[in-house]
Formats: C-alpha cells, sequence, structure tokens
C-alpha cells in the first residue's frame, strides 16, 4: 500500500529512493510493539464490524420481553463464570429495554469506524483544498482562508460542534458533519505548510517553466509531499472525531435510540450508573479501546516516517 | 516587549470580532424561534409578535448586529431571554464554578504530567517509562464522561463508608452555604453595582472565598466535591503534558551543552532540572496552552455527569433554548479567553528563553 502513494518521481533513480523510504518507515512501523497492539486492536474491530451479524448472538435492536425469560438492566450471566445453566447466557448483560448489551456493543464497532472514516475523510477533502489553495495562490485569499480557520480554531472543538448541531438539530448525519467541519483547520494548516515548503523547490520550479499548469504541479509535484503528514494526522483525526462524535451523542445530539451506538448507549444509561454500572461500562471501555488503537497507530506512523526522532532516540523500542 | 504586546492585542481585534460574528449569525441560525421556547409551544402570533418586538428580534439583522455591538462594547450583554436576568448576572453565577473546575483539573495535570515525563525522560526504556507511557496512551484515549461516570461509581457506591468516599455531585453538601466574603468582613456594596458583581465573582470561586473567609470546613467540603470532576477533566491533558515533556526533555538532554555540563562536573539533578528541563518547557507551554479549549470543551461532560451548573451546561442548555443573549456571552467570553491564553503563552516563551525575540 504504501508505495502506491509514494511521490511520482521525475528521474528514473528518485523511484527506488522513494520506494526504499517507505519500505524503512514501513520496517520501522511493524518494530514498534505499540504500532502493532494498535494495528492489533484496530484489525480486531473491523473483523468485528465485518462479522457482526455472525458475532452477535441477537439482533441488536431485538427487544426480549416474551421472548426470554430476563429482567431490565440485568447483569451479566456467563454459564462460565457459575451463572446457573437454565438462565439464557447475556455475556455483558441486559439493557434498560430489554436487549442484549454484547450484540448491541458489537453492531456498535460499525458505527464507530463509520464516523471515524466518514468525518476525518470530509474533513481532509475540504481541508486539503482549502489549504493548497491559500499556499498556492497566497496573498489576501491566503490570508482570508487562514484567518476563517484562525476563528474556527478559537472555540474549543467540542463547544463548536455542539453550537453546529444545535443549527442542523440533532442527529447522527448532523453530528458528522458538525465534527468535520470542526477538524477542516488542522488539514488546512497541514496541507498549507507542505504547498509552501514544496513550492519554492527546484524540481517545482522545472516543471512550471515547462509550461505544466498550477493543478498539475500541485497534483503531480506538490499533493504527494504533503501526504505523509496528512495520513498521521488522518490517523490521529480518527480518534478524535470518534471521541467527540461519541460525546455527542452521549449529550442526546449525535445517534438516536435504539441505533447500538456507544455514546448513545451509555448516555441513555448514565443515571443508571449506580444501580447497572455494566450498561456504563462496556460501552465506553469500547469507545476507549477503539480511541486507543488509533492513537497507537497514529503514533507510530508518525514516528516511522520521521526517522529524524527515531535516531534522536526519542522514541522508545 | 510591550510593544509586542499592543501589536498582539491589535491583531487579536479581527479575530475577536470574527468570533462575534460567527456567534451572532449562528445564534441566529438555529432553527425554531425564541418565542416558542419562552411562550410555549401555543403563543399566538400577536403574543409572539409583541414579544419579538419587546427583545428587538423584529428589527433587519444587520440592525440587530449594531446595536448588539454598541451594547457588547459598553459591557452590556442584555437579558437572558429564558430567565430574564441580566447576562452579566448569570455570567458571575456561572462562570466561577467552570474556572474553579478548569483551574483544578489543569493544576492536577501539570503536578502529575510534567514528573511523569521528567522521570520518563531520564530512565527512559525502563520499565517505569514503559508503564508511564502505556498509561499516557490509555490517558489520552479517555472518553471524559465515561470515566467521570465509572470514578463516581467507585468512590461514591463501591468505596462508601470508607474513608475515601467522595461525593458523586454539586459543589458543596446538602446543608452546607459559602457566605460571601465580603459580608464576612461586613463590607456595604451596593446591589447590582458593577463592584458588587466584581465581588460576587470572586465569591463564587469557593475555594477562594472559603481561604478568605477563613473557614476551612468549606474548603475542604468544597475541595472534596472538586476532586472528581477535576481528575475526570484532567486525564487527556496530564496525558498529553507527560508526552510532551518526555520526548522533549529527551531531545534536549541529547544536546552538546548537556554534555559540557556533565563534563564539567554538574550534579545530574541539575543537569536535568536547570539545564535540560527548562529548556525542555517551551513546547510543553505551548502545549498547556492548548489544552485549555480541551478542558473548556470537556468541561460540558464533566459538569453535565457531575452535576455542576458552570459555563458548559448552561451554554448546552442555552443552545437546546434558543436563549441568544447566553448563548453569544458566553462563547464569546470562552473564545476571547482562549485567544488570550495563547497570546500569555507566546509572552512566556521570552521568559523560558531568552533566544525568542518577539517582533
Amino acid at each position: 500500500m504504501a508505495t502506491d502513494t509514494a511521490p511520482r518521481p521525475l528521474f528514473p533513480e528518485e523511484e527506488t529512493r522513494g520506494r526504499d523510504i517507505y519500505r524503512t518507515a514501513l520496517g520501522r512501523l511493524f518494530r514498534r510493539r505499540s504500532a502493532m497492539v494498535g494495528l492489533a486492536i484496530l484489525t480486531t474491530l473491523v473483523l468485528t464490524a465485518i462479522f457482526a451479524p455472525l458475532i452477535a448472538p441477537y439482533n441488536p435492536e431485538q427487544v426480549l420481553i416474551g421472548v426470554e425469560d430476563v429482567k431490565r438492566r440485568q447483569a451479566p450471566c456467563i454459564h462460565l463464570l457459575g451463572c446457573p445453566k437454565d438462565q439464557p447466557q447475556h455475556i455483558l448483560g441486559i439493557d434498560g429495554n430489554v436487549r442484549d448489551e454484547f450484540s448491541r456493543i458489537i453492531y456498535g464497532s460499525r458505527y464507530s469506524l463509520m464516523i471515524g472514516f466518514t468525518t476525518v475523510g470530509f474533513a481532509i477533502v475540504i481541508g486539503s483544498v482549502l489549504g493548497a489553495i491559500a499556499g498556492f495562490v497566497g496573498g489576501w485569499i491566503d490570508n482570508a482562508i487562514m484567518r476563517v480557520m484562525d476563528v474556527l480554531l478559537a472555540f474549543p472543538a467540542l463547544l463548536l460542534a455542539i453550537a453546529i448541531v444545535a443549527v442542523l438539530g440533532p442527529g447522527l448525519v448532523n453530528a458528522l458533519i458538525a465534527i468535520g467541519v470542526v477538524s477542516i483547520p488542522a488539514y488546512a494548516r497541514v496541507m498549507r505548510a507542505s504547498v509552501l515548503a514544496t513550492k519554492e523547490n527546484d524540481y517545482v520550479m522545472a516543471a512550471r517553466s515547462l509550461g505544466a499548469s498550477s493543478i498539475r504541479v500541485l497534483i503531480r509535484s506538490v499533493l504527494p509531499n504533503a501526504i505523509t503528514p496528512l495520513i498521521v494526522q488522518g490517523t490521529l483525526g480518527i480518534a478524535t472525531a470518534i471521541l467527540d462524535a461519541a460525546a455527542l451523542s452521549f449529550l442526546g445530539l449525535g445517534a438516536q435510540p435504539p441505533t447500538p451506538e456507544w455514546g448513545s448507549m451509555l448516555g441513555t444509561e448514565r443515571n443508571q450508573v449506580f444501580t447497572a454500572p455494566h450498561l456504563v461500562f462496556f460501552p465506553g471501555l469500547a469507545i476507549m479501546l477503539t480511541v486507543l488503537g488509533f492513537n497507537l497507530l497514529g503514533d507510530g506512523l508518525r514516528d516511522a516516517l520521521d526517522p529524524r526522532l527515531a535516531e534522536k532516540g526519542v522514541v522508545p523500542k | 516587549m510591550f510593544r509586542y504586546i499592543i501589536r498582539r492585542l491589535i491583531y487579536a481585534i479581527p479575530v475577536l470580532v470574527g468570533i462575534l460574528v460567527v456567534v451572532f449569525v449562528l445564534a441566529r441560525l438555529i432553527p425554531g424561534d425564541p418565542c416558542t421556547a419562552i411562550l410555549g409551544e401555543k403563543a399566538t402570533p400577536e403574543a409572539c409578535a409583541r414579544l419579538n418586538q419587546q427583545l428587538g428580534l423584529d428589527k433587519p439583522i444587520t440592525t440587530q448586529f449594531v446595536i448588539y455591538l454598541e451594547r457588547f462594547i459598553q459591557g452590556d450583554f442584555g437579558n437572558s431571554i429564558r430567565f430574564s436576568r441580566p447576562v452579566s448576572l448569570i455570567l458571575v453565577e456561572r462562570l466561577p464554578t467552570t474556572i474553579e473546575l478548569t483551574m483544578f483539573a489543569l493544576i492536577i495535570a501539570v503536578a502529575v504530567g510534567i514528573p511523569a515525563g521528567v522521570i520518563s525522560a531520564v530512565r527512559h526504556n525502563s520499565t517505569v517509562d514503559v508503564v508511564t507511557m502505556i498509561g499516557a496512551n490509555i490517558g489520552v484515549s479517555m472518553p471524559v464522561f465515561w470515566l467521570g461516570l465509572m470514578l463516581a461509581y467507585l468512590f461514591a457506591i463501591v468505596l462508601k463508608d470508607t474513608p475515601f468516599w467522595l461525593p458523586p455531585s454539586g459543589r458543596l453538601s446538602a446543608g452546607i452555604s459559602a457566605v460571601p466574603f465580603f459580608e464576612v468582613w461586613g463590607l456595604n456594596v451596593q446591589p447590582d453595582s458593577t463592584g458588587f458583581k466584581f465581588l460576587e465573582f470572586i465569591a463564587n470561586l469557593y475555594v477562594l472565598n472559603s481561604i478568605l473567609t477563613q473557614n476551612w470546613a468549606l474548603l475542604w467540603d468544597t475541595i472534596k466535591h472538586l476532586i472528581l470532576p477535576a481528575v475526570a477533566l484532567s486525564t487527556i491533558p496530564m496525558s498529553i503534558i507527560a508526552r510532551m515533556t518526555r520526548s522533549s526533555l529527551l531531545e534536549t538532554l541529547g544536546q552538546d551543552y548537556i554534555r559540557t555540563a556533565r563534563g564539567k562536573g554538574v550534579p545530574e539533578r541539575l543537569v536535568v532540572m536547570r539545564h535540560g528541563l527548562k529548556n525542555a518547557l517551551l513546547p510543553v507551554i505551548t502545549i498547556i496552552g492548548l489544552q485549555l479549549g480541551a478542558l473548556l470543551g470537556g468541561a460540558v461532560l464533566t459538569e453535565t455527569i457531575f452535576g455542576l451548573s458552570g459555563v458548559g451546561r448552561i451554554l448546552y442548555e442555552a443552545i437546546t433554548a434558543r436563549d441568544y443573549p447566553i448563548i453569544q456571552a458566553f462563547t464569546f467570553i470562552i473564545a476571547a479567553g482562549y485567544v488570550l491564553i495563547n497570546l500569555l503563552v507566546d509572552i512566556s516563551y521570552t521568559f523560558l528563553d531568552p533566544r525568542v525575540r518577539l517582533q
């Protein structure tokens, strides 16, 4: 995968060098234990999301009243841990609407991944277009775009997201838009910095003097250099996006019940934390592990792609 | 230096005006109108028209903005639509709760984060380092609302009847009330005057108020109520500060002047603290400044969980009730505070590193 994103070379010998850089980076990534833990968590998460119907013993929205002899907010019942065999097994217990908590958590992984990738995808596309325009064109356009970004950054992200959801109305899609908008400035800044750093290079001058159009120069010469920081920022950004989306759902502004989304599951049961702590503990644990996975992988990618850090011994082995 | 500060303040004006515009427009874009929010769904059009006229909401939006701006510059934030009280009074009541909470959280984050980072860097690749960094990684991934609820469950239910019990909600225990220090001191202030608002603001910082009145029982009660929300709120900044301190100090300890210091026989303790840490703090300070925004966002969640009526909570409620004056004033205060803190961070660079010339 790494070789696909390698910069397109102007000279053949650059190609091998480009490949080498990504190969050593990948090697460095695989040698980092924490990054591998992150990758393992995320692989499990992706597999869970794909095979959710096979893993989950129940339909996540199925109310079990009349189907089984279970009570609201019943504590977990695991046969292996001594729960009587004549009782139906619910390893994470029953939620406030008499549904199987485990099945809901399993299906929640789909929402979590979807939230992470769509918001960051949206923010990367808009942010890098804005950043590229700002860096490439310069002048008052640059100033205007970046001042708007400054204003966006002057608000605490979660508060701004709450305000945007209030404008658009509560709901999962609107929460995703809000979080996407709030994350735009980060990518715009990364992209602008990359453009500014690359713009003055000789090979860009060369491409220009050969008559390449601005857009062509941007896509062929500037963009490949910006991809590395964007990947790193994006991976870490997914972690933040999932946390913020969960927080919005927790406040009742994001995914609405009965959607099995972790933040919303936690939010609807938060007043029961003293009587049914399992209904708060497990969704939160799921959010934490997912975010941890993206954070570990993101850190690993950053360190692997920035050999300067590894050489100085800043990065633990 | 002085000229730099003045110039930075002038540069901040367009950003602040931008914030004002954004807040004003955003507040107006929130669907639904304040009339039904105040008078209820069954309000007649005539009653609504009268109310809108009363509130000045029937004028064109540009006129509304000009009036708003004029009053704003005079420090008049208008009246809350929902509570029919001056927003400035509500600010005086609510802002101290959040300031106390975020400051307490920030103190915990710095007091734990920096030493943890230093130990990690000094003994790097040791077990201590690995454990600290695992902790920091888990910390940055922590959903604040989940940690808050789990802490409340642990300390209020599981540890009930032990000395470690901590209250899960509120600012003070039932039956305890905070008497403002100016009343204890017998100061005679005119209610509703600016001076009164200022004194009231100070008095609502319960920790400060209880110290000023030397009421130690009240101080202890306040702190007991602050511990859980502040710890929950501090986790993410604490982890980020620890990681930043570690990597920055490691980089500094690899410099030539550190080798020189060691070579001339400076005790290791001084090498790390004076030569290393002092130079490594620059990026750490930047990160601390940036974390304040995250703290204010997290305050909405922590205040919700721990039943604190602070800025975050009231802002959330105001947005759902379309209480424009409150939304505008509180968002502006938060954003302006954020801009100001970043300025302070930039200025602090010159004290930490004389090589940084501000121009």
